[in-house]
């Protein structure tokens, strides 16, 4: 570790934590239906979308017709997407003329993307033409991550309003949130990125001559715009099957820091919108100190641990002092790979800059221990916001108690209808993920999958299930995942995380919002203070990844000792 | 009805660890072993079905003739694990079942005179028989069959049986002191009464039904914390079962012993152990305070109260007004004034009267007068004045106008003096007695309602409790404002009429918070049944003790302050439990995961940082660590944490460092000490 | 539920329209008009003829050229149309034997001591157009020898090549390979 590789840490952090104002301020705007200084250009294309598609913006719905409207856009997303990548031979723009994706591995990417996943079993610029990736891939990264932030915003309703029987309209939602957060932004973050020296064309590829006269075909493509939505929506799934280790995914230092500050812009800002929202702007900070608090202590973690490098390489003559940089791109080094992959996986977005699954046993377990405690930090866009309220009235219902009142949090009392749901909330990921672990892990067939042998084997099969629950997309790469039985439980897995877990989130949005809000007084909970960020932090860490901690010690715990040790599998 | 009848025992209040308690409890802790009745607690029911399979395995291994000493040790502090359980339950029900006995006691082998509807004739009847509407007479030495309303008569009625309090109090029809409770004894005199409760559904029987927890419904925070621990406890479930599948990777087969030893130690056993002992103990702690709830939901809800509405007299003020000052005009001496209002006072025996006499002889020195006087003129609705003639002094005090009439002087023509110390005396709330001697006055007296000394104090403490306090007067504003600055309430509700009490209530609930009053007249019950948290005085009407949902055995109003208490202190106690139960957990890893697989991996035993003596001692020590902890905090979850009355964010900070960083760290010690013994004794 | 299914299809063809063929085309468009070079991928043409992307490593095994870290693409190390990492563990066999012989490899080649940590391994990517300095120094050596060059003016022309951190914190010291080379070719000629 060196100082100025905490400076580039400290750097992108401070960038987010001067911008998330602004931002969240406008989400806000945006989500009370009120006017912004892109309105007049956007307003007709959104009054366009209500009249053809039916929807009248000032009826509101209850939770339960939030919910399935939500479910039914998510159903059609599906559909179209499957369609297109299983006949994208027939479809337009695919230069390089790939074959229709087969059904198993359409199956599990387009649930991937529609759970803002982006789980590749595929190799993009080996399996998807350009109209796959653009119109099928492209369009699920913005409404994913716009349904997420739909989600996110019915609660924040239900914490801000009182005696309420409605959350909003879902329609209206997702459409603002395409078009006047993500869309505005992507159009900005493409054009910077292809600046930075991202690709953006249509040609698939092209062929040079190298230096050793051999040939070689470099593929490319529309990157760019795809690449500012990848990280935006925080979903992760590269153009290309190395992600944004690629250098057309992430040219520079720079462009490195670009990707990073854009997938955790909008979900940190979306908290702040939060505190804006339900009249606190002191919930928001509290909110997002918890997240940084844990975010960071991973980023450190995983920049201590990659920095010892790996004892088996250096006693084969490597020099340990440049760390471990197996899976590892030189213009990123120790530092940003570290960051990279904390804020990857604290929030839901996925994208790698270099490969976990070639970490160190510790710089591997910080990843994956991310992911487990609820894709919290600050999660996915919306995703993230809604999972930390779950923690947060876990929290406040454990230790509320203590100060002598009935658990209340914001005002709504927390009672056996809320910790029904968050229960059920927050046993789905343990669920899915223990239990599928577990039976691949004892199944043949699953386990000739494994890249690596020994602990490292069972972390492999451990991430997958946690990355496809979390829906996060990153991956321990050695696993072959494009397999009948991968492709299908990890699309099942998918599905129950994202959809087992928004559901109960609103209804538990319902419940809040038809409640009474009461005034704080000196008997109240305080819940922005850092107290509370501590026992939040306790909560999200005791309640959300302890339940993994035997499946941890099974895998990277031990792989950690036994790189120490020196042995191999 | 039979006049040998002994009168009731007074009730019997058990201490926290009564020994005649703790024998049938444990005897009580087995029969609650039914796993048909452990059901309902999940977390214990989980623990026993674990420790009915490790018996299994265990005796299966001794018919196989292995050596099972390790299985049967697991198997046995299972079982004491679900054991202490039900006895935490069991001791603190029994506290309660000692006092429901001796209510019981009360209710055996009643019978009543019953009255015809013409009232002509009566016969005698068990009183199981009485009916609603029945009308019934008891006289002195009897004891009153069923809960009722005195429809004629007055007399003194001995209620110890009930309230533990051995002095009578007074029954009497109409007003607000008519209501009885069967089993009750009437010490004089005869009364009629009316029948208000059906055999069975009487006070002392929802009593007993409440003390023994017979028809104890969970209340809707524990229903919640319920669900919390049944869903840790099926997280925790998920974590092990799959453990097994895990391990098997690496070639590892996990016994069903140690898995099951993982899961009990690991679910949430000491608060699912002790939550239903703290909320029995929690009603128990009202009881103790004089207090019967109706329901738990009522205890809790006082927990949450923000706002307390409180009567002014006998709460706030001792209920009647005092004389504080006298002030002199004319050039007449404090002396003299103090002189002529005490002859006036003389006969007085008003409480108004007698706080004259007791300021003029005290403050100002006046000798009792050693003549008595001419005459007596007492007072009347008509002349608002009262007083004495002695000799040439004719004295009189009362009403400003009425001694001005007196005085023979007009509103205006009086002096500037006299008028500016009637004024200032009323604009402060208080009361001004004017003090003529014939045509001469002489001056005025300060009457005042007195705020009772440590009440500013205590609402303070109830301000930084985020507690919201108000005054509930039938004074004018003025005197209202007055009293409520000097009592430091934050509000009050002058010339309050029980419609505008209801009315001040139902706004505050909609505005999202909770109430609590307290009221002992029928024109309360309205209210009393509206507010959250609504407390009848025993003496009160049956109406009021129907419409409200806890009944002060002592009838005093300051009461509500403890009630609030009580609440949070049970509210928090389970929340300290709650928090100390889950942060255990992480020692219990740190005890348990290196023990199962350092065979396969040996490097894990770098997790062991307590340095647990051996596998099978590491396991064994964390099952037994887990099932002592439940019997260490039994005089915890009965007594309930400390209270103390602050802020919520200091309260937070208190529990959380004691039961959140306490609950982390005490079990690396505890399971650490329990690791020695366990290898000192050899147990493995 | 059949209520939503109407704005549930209108919307997802509408974002379709928008999102998928507006906002990328409308993209490619302003791109390829405004930044040409870096949207065709940067590539690098000597004689007119393309070379290769500045962005993209190449395989060099000539002695006569710098070479670059080991690539795990299939079938051949950097295939720029299948990117990918090892994704070894860290305590895998294979990975210690594949470091083993990489080892071997440049020692034979007349690297001594102990190799810079990019040296022998793979990068995420396996397209990684960077080596670390130390690295390029390591090489000097042999390469002026096979070039018949003093190996201060490679070390001089290393320097220049070489990149460092943006604004002092941002990224790693870095050489591009691909740019080394050609820059060695134009030194000969």
């Amino acid at each position: 570790m060196t100082l100025l590789g905490w400076l580039q840490i400290a750097a992108l952090f401070l960038a987010v934590l001067v911008t998330v104002k602004p931002l969240g301020l406008y989400m806000a705007r945006v989500f009370n239906g009120e006017s912004t200084f892109i309105s007049p250009l956007l307003a007709p294309v959104e009054a366009g979308f209500y009249r053809l598609s039916g929807v009248d913006p000032k009826r509101e719905q209850g939770w339960l017709a939030y919910t399935l409207a939500m479910l039914a856009f998510s159903l059609a997303g599906f559909l179209a997407l499957y369609a297109i990548l299983r006949l994208q031979a027939f479809l337009p723009y695919n230069p390089q003329g790939f074959a229709n994706v087969p059904p198993d591995l359409a199956f599990n990417t387009a649930v991937s993307f529609l759970t803002n996943t982006n789980w590749q079993n595929y190799a993009g610029e080996a399996t998807m033409s350009h109209f796959s990736q653009m119109a099928g891939l492209t369009v699920q990264n913005f409404v994913s991550a716009a349904t997420g932030m739909a989600i996110a915003v019915a609660l924040t309703r239900a914490f801000a309003r009182s005696k309420a029987a409605t959350l909003g309209n879902f329609w209206v939602d997702l459409t603002r949130a395409t078009l006047y957060v993500l869309l505005p932004l992507a159009i900005v973050t493409a054009l910077v990125f292809v600046a930075m020296g991202l690709p953006q064309t249509l040609d698939a590829s092209v062929t040079a001559t190298t230096l050793d006269g051999g040939q070689q075909v470099i593929s490319l493509g529309p990157i760019a715009s795809q690449e500012a939505i990848k990280q935006l929506g925080t979903n992760g799934g590269g153009f290309f099957n190395a992600n944004a280790a690629h250098p057309f995914e992430n040219p520079t230092a720079l462009s490195n820091l670009l990707n990073i500050f854009a997938m955790l812009w909008i979900s940190t800002a979306l908290v702040y919108s939060f505190g804006q929202m339900v009249g606190d702007r002191r919930q928001g900070w509290a909110l997002l100190a918890a997240i940084a608090v844990l975010l960071i202590a991973g980023v450190g973690i995983i920049y201590w641990a990659e920095s010892q490098g790996n004892p088996i390489l250096t006693a084969l003559g490597l020099d340990a002092g440049g760390g471990n940089m197996e899976g590892k791109e030189v213009r990123f080094g120790q530092s940003a790979s570290a960051l990279y992959a904390a804020v990857t996986t604290g929030l839901s977005d996925g994208g790698v800059n270099a490969m976990h699954g070639s970490f160190t046993g510790l710089g591997g377990l910080v990843p994956m221990f991310l992911i487990q405690l609820g894709e919290v930090l600050p999660g996915g866009v919306g995703s993230g916001l809604y999972g930390l309220l779950v923690f947060a009235l876990l929290a406040v219902f454990v230790a509320g108690l203590m100060v002598g009142r009935t658990p209340e949090f914001l005002g709504k009392k927390i009672e056996g209808r809320e910790m029904k749901y968050a229960m059920l909330a927050v046993l789905i990921l343990p669920t899915v993920i223990l239990g599928f672990t577990a039976i691949s892990a004892m199944l043949p067939v699953a386990v000739a999958s494994i890249g690596t042998a020994g602990p490292h084997g069972l972390s492999e099969i451990l991430y997958a299930f946690t990355s496809a629950a979390g829906n996060n997309g990153s991956a321990f790469g050695g696993l072959s995942g494009n397999t009948l039985w991968y492709n299908s439980t990890l699309a099942i897995t998918m599905l129950l995380g994202r959809f087992a877990y928004a559901v109960p989130v609103l209804a538990i949005a319902g419940s809040l919002a038809a409640k009474t809000k009461t005034p704080a007084s000196g008997g109240t909970f305080p819940t922005h203070t850092p107290l509370f960020v501590g026992l939040l932090v306790g909560i999200i860490l005791i309640l959300g990844g302890l339940q993994f901690f035997p499946a941890l010690a099974l895998g990277p715990i031990v792989e950690h000792f036994a790189m120490l040790a020196g042995q191999t599998f | 009805m039979s006049i040998e009848q002994s009168p009731a025992a007074p009730l019997r209040r058990p201490g926290l660890l009564d020994p005649a308690i703790l024998g049938p409890a444990t005897l009580s802790a087995f029969i609650k072993l039914d796993p048909r009745q452990l059901v309902r607690n999940p977390v214990i029911f989980v623990t026993e079905v674990v420790a009915a399979l490790v018996t299994a395995l265990f005796l299966r291994d001794l018919l196989a003739g292995n050596a099972p000493g390790f299985s049967g040790q697991i198997a046995a502090w299972l079982w004491f694990t679900v054991l202490f359980a039900t006895f935490a339950e069991a001791v603190a029900e029994g506290r309660g079942k000692a006092q429901a006995d001796s209510l019981r006691r009360t209710r055996s082998e009643l019978s009543a005179r019953r009255l015809s509807t013409d009232g002509a004739s009566s016969e005698t009847v068990p009183a199981t028989a009485l009916k609603l509407g029945d009308v019934v007479v008891v006289e002195a030495g009897e004891l009153i069959p069923g809960d009722g309303e005195v429809i004629e008569g007055i007399a003194s009625v001995n209620e110890s049986a009930v309230t533990g309090e051995s002095a009578p109090v007074i029954r009497e029809s109409g007003g607000d002191r008519s209501a009885v409770t069967g089993g009750t004894q009437v010490l004089s005199d005869r009364l009629v009464i009316r029948i208000t409760a059906a055999p069975g559904l009487g006070f002392v029987d929802r009593m007993i039904a409440l003390i023994e927890g017979a028809k104890r419904q969970k209340t809707p925070n524990e229903i919640a914390l319920s669900i919390l621990l049944s869903g840790l406890t099926l997280i925790f479930l998920i974590a092990v079962v799959t453990l097994w599948g895990l391990a098997g990777y690496s070639g590892t087969l996990l016994s069903v012993t140690v898995l099951a030893a993982l899961l009990v130690t690991l679910i949430p056993t000491t608060i699912g152990g002790l939550l239903s002992a703290i909320g029995i103990a929690g009603m128990d702690r009202l009881v103790r305070f004089n207090v019967i709830a109706t329901s738990g939901r009522a205890v809790e809800a006082a927990g949450d109260v923000d706002t307390l509405l409180l009567d002014k007299t006998g709460t706030i003020t001792f209920g009647n007004r005092m004389a504080t000052d006298f002030l002199p005009v004319n050039g007449v001496s404090g002396t003299s004034l103090a002189e002529a209002a005490l002859l006036s006072s003389l006969a007085d025996q008003t409480p108004e009267g007698r706080s004259i006499v007791a300021l003029a002889s005290g403050d100002y020195g006046v000798p009792t007068p050693a003549a008595q006087p001419d005459a007596v003129i007492a007072f009347t609705a008509e002349t608002r004045l009262s007083g004495v003639d002695m000799g040439e002094r004719r004295i009189r005090k009362g009403a400003v106008e009425a001694v001005l009439r007196f005085a023979g002087v007009t509103a205006i023509a009086a002096p500037a003096e006299f008028s500016a110390a009637v004024d200032r005396i009323a604009r402060s709330g208080g009361t001004p007695l004017a003090v003529a001697d014939g045509e001469r006055l002489l001056g005025v007296i300060h009457l005042k309602d007195v705020v009772k000394p440590g009440i500013k104090e205590r609402f303070a403490q109830m301000r930084a409790m985020g507690i919201r306090t108000v005054m509930v007067t039938g004074d004018n504003p003025v005197t209202a404002a007055a009293i409520a600055s000097e009592a430091g309430v934050d509000d009050y509700l002058a010339q309050a009429t029980p419609e505008d009490k209801l009315a001040f209530i139902r706004k505050e609930q909609e505005g999202g918070r909770l109430i609590a009053m307290c009221g002992d007249g029928t024109n309360d019950a309205p209210a009393l049944a509206q507010a959250d948290v609504g407390v009848a005085m025993q003496t009160g009407t049956q109406a009021a003790r129907e419409a409200a949902n806890m009944v002060d055995l002592d009838s005093s109003p300051t009461k509500l302050i403890e009630i609030v208490e009580i609440g949070k202190q049970l509210l928090m106690t389970r929340g300290a439990l709650t928090t100390f139960s889950i942060a255990n957990d992480v020692a219990k890893y740190f005890a348990i995961i290196p023990a199962l697989f350092i065979t396969t991996y040996p490097s894990l035993a770098a997790l062991n940082i307590m340095g647990l003596a051996s596998p099978q001692s590491a396991i064994l020590s964390a099952v037994i660590f887990n099932a002592l902890i439940i019997v260490a905090l039994i005089p915890l979850a009965l007594k309930g944490v400390t209270y103390r009355p602050v802020g919520a964010a200091a309260l937070l900070r208190r529990n959380l460092f004691l039961y959140g960083f306490g609950g982390l760290l005490l079990p690396f010690i505890g399971i650490k000490l329990v690791d020695l013994a366990v290898t000192a004794l050899h147990l493995v | 539920m059949i209520q939503h299914l109407r704005p549930a299809f209108v919307m997802t063809a509408l974002f379709t329209l928008l999102l998928g063929l507006a906002y990328p085309l409308g993209i490619t468009s302003l791109a390829q008009a405004v930044m040409p070079n870096a949207a065709q991928g940067s590539l690098i043409r000597r004689d007119g003829a393309v070379v290769g992307s500045q962005l993209i490593g190449q395989a060099t095994t000539s002695p006569r050229y710098f070479w670059p870290r080991p690539s795990a693409t299939a079938p051949d190390p950097y295939n720029a149309s299948a990117s990918s990492g090892a994704n070894l563990g860290p305590t895998s066999a294979k990975l210690a034997e594949r470091v083993k012989s990489d080892i071997e490899r440049l020692h034979t080649a007349g690297i001594a001591g102990p190799l810079p940590a990019d040296a022998a391994t793979a990068s995420g990517s396996g397209l990684d157009p960077h080596i670390s300095p130390a690295f390029a120094r390591a090489q000097i050596a042999r390469v002026a020898r096979e070039r018949g060059m003093t190996e201060a003016q490679l070390s001089d022309l290393v320097g220049r090549v070489e990149e460092g951190r943006l604004l002092g914190f941002i990224g790693e010291p870095r050489v591009n390979v691909l740019r080394l080379n050609l820059a060695l070719d134009a030194m000969k000629s």
